[in-house]
């Protein structure tokens, strides 16, 4: 089988201003992005014939979509040939994944694709909020959940993604011996990236103290499990791979794709209780190209919450089921000089939210060489980037030549 | 039962045809599932189709009750104010058949005392017209 994600490729990238709270307008913070990604490429909005994201203009949780297709299409007065916006799809970046199969199939030939948040604007300093809670069901008052995962995740006061992920951790824990104190990496690696990253939200130094002494939120997790939300939007440009190597950077090519389902699309309901959606979505990855996880130079993969990363290290290949507790204590072969350096950004637990985008625009970064102080030595060539956690899953291999 | 002064702050769900078994069961005492009529498999969350045969002969029928923890998280975030955090939340899997399992509540024991493999039974937890199904510690 030919992997015809290979004709697509990464021409661009951009990102908005990018802070805690913000207090811009969201759409204007979503179309710095998406300019900033056309430049980069060295395109014209002329230029754009596709437009993707996710998870479209979304009404549900405040802040969770800055800018929808429509929006950004007049915005930009963008001629469009194809365009996809919605949040039923693998994960968040599988509107990039689309996007590949777009620009492969011949319906466009460079796809800008965004994601946009305003989470910490629209929480404002009451602090997160709960899912269903903060758009008023909260207060009794007659709301009634209906829908997956609505229904019968709200009644049972399991209100945030945080307990629901919390119980596949927990799960982890019984299974493999996983600890807290191991867990603790993914957090403290990130924050550690986070000090070469202008754009992170926490800079400041963490200690494995700090983090053990942190306030519980729901249990293994902490406070610096939990990812920070936040203002920002990030947009790139998928191009067809035969014009990609006549624009302004050299390519990364789209190695590999993996946007696969094969248990159930549930938070509960999945067939292993210690891993999520992204097993399967990882498995494709590798199903569909001849490289292995340890031609993998570069990893930005999704810690929306702490076990996220972890599961992804695991389902991606980088240590085996159940190891990824001893594969990340003491943090050194995640470090920028270790053998699988992981969110060199500061990830979305010290970076931000920015809602798995983040990764893929880091990804590019590294294999681009532009990453100042926390460049990954040695000239990295092919990184991994994904997202999604629970039933969402689904990832991208990049190479460049 | 809880007394109702007891009882905590719950989003309930919307009743409907397809879900009104599981959500009332409690009324009478019983904690019920769709089941296929032609092949026996168990049907959660319910669908109108059996996942296994695809046949449409699912028709609500009472389980045992009785279940174990499969994995439990204590939820210290006051997401929506209560007086009883931590409270435990869990997916018990009934043991009527692999993988039949349902998010829920532990309750009727300190959250502390929450394990994975806790046997534990049903009770429930009358919302207005929703009975709301928890779990116990089963008495060994």
């Amino acid at each position: 089988m030919e992997a015809l994600e290979r004709r697509a490729a990464l021409t661009g990238i951009g990102q908005s201003e990018v802070g805690r709270r913000l207090g811009r307008d969201p759409l204007e913070l979503t179309l710095d992005a998406c300019l900033a990604a056309i430049r980069d490429a060295g395109l014209t909005t002329r230029d754009i014939d596709g437009l993707a994201t996710y998870p479209g203009a979304f009404g549900g949780q405040p802040g969770f979509s800055g800018a929808g297709v429509t929006e950004v299409h007049d915005a930009l007065r963008l001629e469009l040939d194809w365009y996809s916006g919605g949040i039923e799809r693998p994960g968040q970046l599988g509107a990039v994944i689309d996007a590949c199969a777009a620009v492969a199939c011949g319906f466009a030939t460079h796809v800008l694709c965004f994601r946009s948040v305003w989470e910490g604007t629209a929480q404002g300093k009451g602090g997160r909020k709960g899912i269903g809670v903060a758009g008023g069901g909260g207060g009794g008052g007659g709301f009634r959940a209906s829908g997956s995962p609505m229904e019968y995740t709200l009644p049972f006061r399991a209100y945030s993604a945080a307990s629901w992920i919390a119980m596949v951790a927990q799960r982890h824990f019984h299974e493999f011996g996983t600890t807290r104190e191991q867990l603790a990496w993914i957090a403290l690696n990130a924050r550690r990236h986070a000090a070469g990253n202008p754009q992170a939200i926490y800079r400041e130094p963490m200690t494995l103290d700090d983090y053990l002494a942190a306030r519980p939120i729901s249990t293994p997790f902490c406070l610096f499990d939990c990812d920070v939300p936040c203002d920002g939007a990030t947009a790139m440009i998928v191009s067809r791979a035969e014009v990609a190597r006549d624009l302004r950077r050299p390519p990364l090519r789209v190695e590999a794709v993996g946007s696969a389902l094969r248990g159930r699309p549930s938070w509960d309901q999945f067939d292993d209780l210690t891993t999520m959606a992204l097993r399967d979505a990882a498995a494709m990855l590798w199903e569909r190209t001849d490289l292995r996880p340890a031609d993998v130079d570069v990893a930005e993969l999704y810690d929306g919450f702490s076990f996220i990363a972890l599961a992804w290290l695991e389902a991606l290949g980088f240590c085996g089921r159940g190891e990824g507790g001893p594969f990340i204590e003491g943090g050194t072969r995640i470090a920028l000089n270790g053998e699988i350096p992981l969110n060199t950004n500061g990830g979305q637990l010290s970076g931000g939210r920015l809602h798995g985008y983040g990764f893929l625009h880091e990804a590019c970064v590294q294999l681009w060489g532009e990453g100042g102080d926390r460049q990954v030595p040695g000239d990295p060539r092919v990184a991994v980037a994904a997202a999604g956690g629970g039933p969402l899953g689904g990832c991208l291999l990049l190479t460049r030549d | 039962m809880a007394d109702a002064s007891e009882k905590p702050f719950r989003v309930l769900p919307r009743v409907t045809p397809t879900n009104e078994h599981f959500w009332r069961g409690g009324a009478e005492g019983e904690l019920r599932f769709l089941r296929c009529g032609d092949c026996g498999t168990w049907v959660h969350p319910p669908s109108p189709v059996c996942p296994s045969c695809h046949g449409k002969g699912v028709a609500p029928r009472a389980v045992s009750g009785r279940g174990t923890v499969a994995t439990y998280t204590l939820n210290h975030q006051p997401w929506v104010p209560a007086p009883d955090h931590p409270y435990a939340i869990a997916i018990v899997e009934l043991e009527e058949q692999p993988g039949l399992r349902l998010m829920t509540n532990v309750v009727g024991c300190p959250a502390e005392d929450v394990h994975i493999g806790m046997r534990v039974r049903v009770v429930f937890e009358q919302h207005d017209d929703v009975w709301i199904p928890l779990f116990e510690p089963a008495v060994v």
